[in-house]
């Protein structure tokens, strides 16, 4: 067990608001942590602040490189993403742009290159889409790709913020086998309002309403909600795909 | 029209009309892409302040509107993004105050009034050796952009934070890119003016956006539209007698309408990416 990334005491928000306050986080290579909280409460701020795109106004957060890595690299699926119907873009280049950073921006892309965006097609079950426009696909189509965009580099780190949300509940529990499966390779961080859904999956729970509070296992209850101050959808567990939602008051 | 071709001016329109639909094919797909039309619109109104300035100092006011709209596509890029002011408002606001700088002092240089016909729509037949050898530089430092950054250029287009994410300078790619859209704005108001030269950074990219969905064809077909267009333009200028800037802009238009009638009964001319 490797740590890869240590945030210490870590304060940030955007235009003077604080969205996140001194809060403590270890990310391990081994970790697949569901983040659940209610909207608004810093979710998607954290993924900012670990892929460095919102500064912290005060703490820390270090990142580890694994032994025999030469650098590090996070897998990010964005929550939102509409382009436009017309861009010119395909399905392959989409794929391809997740391996900019390791690469000679100058170069054009090595056969190898597109072999392996082949094989992360293939993977996410759509290699027939590879010339396709980006911008004709459908709901899942579309997080199919950006998702292979996101693990074509084979981060140490995935984040996924609402990998849910456009996609209908079949391919939602298929992703979810997918990130099951890609947890043994890399440590994943998954953002979502929907608790019961991903509970039986990750391995832990976060839960971040504006501080961050972790507990160290997948179970939930309406009392470790209620001490985290999290209002958020209550779930049964078991093997019944149903959810009962308590009162909102 | 053999004898077109002894006239100086005529070969120089000739060259123009190839260095525009260069630059103009390129720098076009990427605001089209990117859907910064109207930035660029406003760039090129506010271009004229700095020909205004530039009668006024006695400068070539190609010159003045080329520092003039550079600084505003700097300005531009760096309010809308750290100022948090709304991204088309500052557009507009910088579109009149251009126009306005412009009117003001040409106004209040004394003298001679310079012809304003001319910048506003263009005359293709006036570009001189001294305008070919501006667009030539500006072309090349283009080509070799594009040429070295194409699918950094597309991916910034295409999704700016992942791009970020990547480690990719963005802040450098995106003030180099809006430096180059205002100056291409301006080596190109000689050709069609300001008020026309929107036509050419975007009409060849939307017919050939109708062809095909692969970024790199679309700038070969745009340099090729916009080439046909501004050669036929010109030709039906000489002999309809008719401005030059309004029959290019025009010739274009029929263009696109001839390419998507086309394209709808031929519905084999795919969006290949081969």
């Amino acid at each position: 067990m490797q740590k890869l990334i240590e945030i210490t005491n870590l304060t940030a928000g955007y235009n003077g608001l604080i969205a996140l306050e001194s809060i403590h986080l270890s990310i391990f290579n081994n970790d697949f942590i569901g983040i659940i909280g209610p909207n608004g409460g810093g979710k998607t701020t954290l993924l900012k602040v670990i892929l460095g795109l919102v500064k912290p106004s005060e703490g820390s957060i270090k990142y580890n490189l694994p032994d025999g890595d030469k650098m590090f690299n996070i897998g990010y699926l964005p929550q939102q993403f509409s382009a436009d119907k017309k861009f010119p873009i395909s399905v392959e280049l989409v794929v391809l742009s997740g391996l900019l950073q390791k690469r000679n921006i100058v170069r054009s892309y090595s056969k190898k290159e597109k072999d392996k965006a082949n094989e992360v097609l293939i993977k996410m079950g759509i290699p027939g889409l590879r010339h396709k426009a980006f911008g004709e696909l459908s709901g899942g189509e579309t997080q199919r790709t950006l998702l292979a965009r996101a693990i074509i580099s084979s981060p140490q780190l995935l984040l996924l913020d609402e990998p849910g949300t456009y996609v209908d509940q079949v391919f939602e529990g298929e992703l979810f086998n997918n990130l099951k499966e890609l947890s043994k390779k890399m440590a994943i961080l998954v953002v979502s309002h929907d608790a019961g859904m991903i509970s039986s999956y990750v391995k832990t729970i976060a839960c971040v309403n504006k501080q961050l509070h972790y507990h160290p296992s997948n179970e939930i209850n309406n009392e470790i909600l209620k001490a985290y101050n999290c209002p958020i959808d209550l779930i049964t567990h078991g093997t019944v795909p149903h959810r009962v939602l308590k009162d909102h008051k | 029209m053999a004898e077109l071709f002894e006239n100086e001016f005529f070969i120089n329109a000739l060259l123009a009309a190839v260095l525009a639909s260069i630059s103009c094919g390129l720098i076009g797909t990427y605001i089209v892409s990117r859907r910064i039309v109207f930035m660029s619109g406003g760039i090129t109104h506010a271009s004229f302040g700095g020909i205004g300035i530039g009668y006024f100092l006695g400068i070539n006011p190609i010159l003045g509107a080329a520092i003039f709209a550079v600084i505003s596509a700097l300005g531009v890029e760096y309010f809308t993004k750290k100022a948090e002011l709304r991204n088309d408002s500052v557009i507009a606001m910088l579109w009149a105050f251009g126009m306005a700088t412009g009117i003001i002092f040409i106004y209040i240089t004394p003298g001679y009034a310079p012809n304003l016909m001319s910048y506003l729509f263009g005359n293709i037949l006036t570009v001189s050796a001294h305008d070919i050898l501006f667009m030539v530089i500006l072309t090349s430092v283009i080509v070799l952009v594009f040429a070295l950054f194409v699918n950094i250029i597309l991916y910034i287009s295409f999704d700016e934070e992942f791009a970020r994410i990547k480690n990719i300078p963005i802040q450098f790619f995106n003030y180099l890119l809006i430096s180059l859209v205002a100056l291409t704005v301006v080596i190109n108001i000689k050709v069609v003016g300001i008020i026309l030269v929107l036509a050419l950074l975007t009409i060849p990219q939307n017919i050939a956006n109708t062809l095909t969905m692969n970024y790199k064809k679309i700038i070969l077909y745009s340099v090729l539209f916009g080439f046909i267009g501004l050669i036929a333009g010109l030709l039906g200028a000489f002999y309809l007698d008719i401005p030059s800037g309004a029959s290019i802009v025009f010739t274009l238009v029929i263009m696109l309408a001839i390419v998507k009638v086309f394209k709808r009964f031929v519905a084999s001319l795919g969006k290949d990416f081969n």
